[in-house]
């Protein structure tokens, strides 16, 4: 068989010849770095609670903190640089969210506020609010209707 | 001119490349090739509010480097080719509007150097005496139109290449002290189904393959008469596929063949994964480094096989292949 046979010969043989990426490393990577996104939401949220806030409301406040510290960080260029480096373990968390939101609105300042940074700042988290919510809305009539 | 086989052009009086410029961003700047540039930036924007318009005056003032470089005043140069990889060429029509010569803007993808070269030879040897050829990319406007942007924080897979911020450009004419273009081979479009915009080496491998033998067989001539044979973008990943595609048909390029994409970073300092690729890519370094080899003498003959990935990100989403170009020409001294 010589790859140029037919274009399923030539995917397998590029298959072959593709590096793979370092797989157990990025996995390591995004486990202690998601474990520690993961450990600073818990401190927040102990904090909260020892000062006598109610576990909903310590919640949110866990959500504020990491959503405004991801959009920081993506402001200064540097959030990039975690995520290139815990890929998932970044990404997963609320904080890959955030900068999914406000590394388009940055790159599309250029075109102005209103098509550019309002018509543009979805274009990467728009599909997990599309499906998340829609989720939710079966999750919830299965809920309202068997339960 | 003659026409040689299937695809290749003899020219009776070989065009000279009388001069050329490059100028590259910060990334480039920091790679094995830094010293050979004209111009090396400081910063992405250089003094633009956008990345567009940073490309744009890239462009106009690699070609006006170019100009000024070869003594020949604007107003003899006669036709100018330029492209680049944004929508409708925004970078080089932009950046070039002031230039007040006729210009025809070319799209070949990251082949458009190459293309450009092919089409100003024709022109010499037709009616011009002088022909500007121009292309230009930019890392952060490739990645916003074809990617994601910059400040996301994913991972880019070991194939991906990076885009080479830069443009270079070169001033053809009739007469001159060479090196001249003494073939040119137009190649075909090949696409053999790679789907992955991340793996565009793979993707234009087979494209670079069927200009190559198409050159050799419409010459005559074989891998050893090339002290170079040099591939625009292929990156590392491609470079060994063409190697291999290459032996497999019975052509050995292992001794002299190298990629541009290849040559440009460090990929190991650099973290630049498969290599350089974009229009600037083959532009700035054949501009940067192997046309002062040609004017030094220590490459006679070489042969400049610039690729490109006819994709956009639309095409990409629809789940299409991609096609793969690769333009040929034969410069010698």
């Amino acid at each position: 068989m010589k790859p140029l046979d037919s274009k399923k010969d030539y995917q397998n043989y590029v298959d072959k010849k593709s590096p793979n990426s370092p797989i157990w490393k990025n996995c390591l990577n995004a486990f202690w770095v998601g474990g520690l996104i993961c450990s600073i939401g818990q401190i927040i949220m102990s904090i909260c609670k020892s000062r006598g806030l109610s576990t909903e409301i310590s919640g949110t406040i866990v959500s504020i903190v990491l959503i405004a510290l991801s959009a920081f960080l993506t402001g200064l260029n540097l959030f990039n640089k975690v995520g290139k480096f815990a890929g998932a373990g970044s990404l997963i968390p609320i904080t890959g969210f955030a900068n999914s939101i406000v590394s388009p609105a940055m790159e599309y300042k250029s075109e102005g506020y209103v098509m550019g940074v309002g018509g543009k700042m979805f274009t990467v988290a728009g599909p997990v609010l599309v499906f998340g919510i829609s989720a939710s809305i079966i999750v919830g009539l299965i809920y309202f209707i068997f339960i | 001119m003659k026409k040689l086989g299937k695809q290749t052009i003899k020219f009776d009086n070989p065009p000279c490349i009388t001069e050329v410029a490059s100028i590259v961003g910060p990334k480039e700047a920091d790679g094995p090739l830094a010293k050979y540039f004209d111009q090396c930036l400081e910063d992405e924007f250089w003094g633009e509010k956008t990345w567009e318009k940073s490309e744009s005056k890239i462009i106009k003032e690699t070609v006006n480097m170019a100009i000024a470089k070869s003594g020949i005043s604007s107003t003899d140069i006669e036709y100018c080719f330029a492209g680049d990889l944004l929508n409708q060429c925004i970078s080089s029509s932009f950046g070039l509007r002031e230039l007040n010569m006729p210009f025809l803007g070319i799209f070949g993808a990251c082949s458009t150097f190459v293309e450009g070269l092919s089409l100003g030879a024709i022109m010499i040897e037709a009616c011009a005496q002088n022909v500007l050829c121009a292309a230009s990319s930019h890392f952060c406007s490739a990645e916003k139109q074809f990617r994601f942007p910059l400040e996301l924080g994913n991972q880019r897979p070991q194939t991906s290449q990076w885009t080479v911020t830069g443009a270079g450009s070169a001033v053809l004419s009739k007469t001159g002290s060479g090196p001249y273009i003494t073939h040119i081979t137009s190649g075909k479009i090949v696409d053999m189904g790679i789907k992955d915009a991340n793996n565009m080496g793979a993707a234009m491998a087979p494209a670079a393959l069927d200009t190559l033998i198409c050159h050799f067989k419409d010459t005559g001539r074989s891998p050893n008469y090339y002290d170079a044979i040099i591939t625009g973008d292929l990156g590392h990943v491609g470079k060994e596929i063409l190697i291999e595609l290459a032996q497999d048909k019975g052509y050995n390029i292992k001794s002299n063949y190298n990629d541009c994409g290849v040559l440009i970073f460090d990929k190991e300092k650099q973290d630049t994964h498969s290599g350089g690729s974009g229009c600037g890519c083959c532009a700035t370094v054949f501009s940067g480094y192997f046309f002062k080899q040609l004017k030094d003498k220590k490459i006679k003959r070489l042969l400049l096989i610039a690729t490109g990935a006819l994709t956009n990100s639309t095409s990409t989403q629809q789940g299409e292949s991609i096609p793969g170009i690769a333009h040929a020409v034969s410069i010698e001294i």
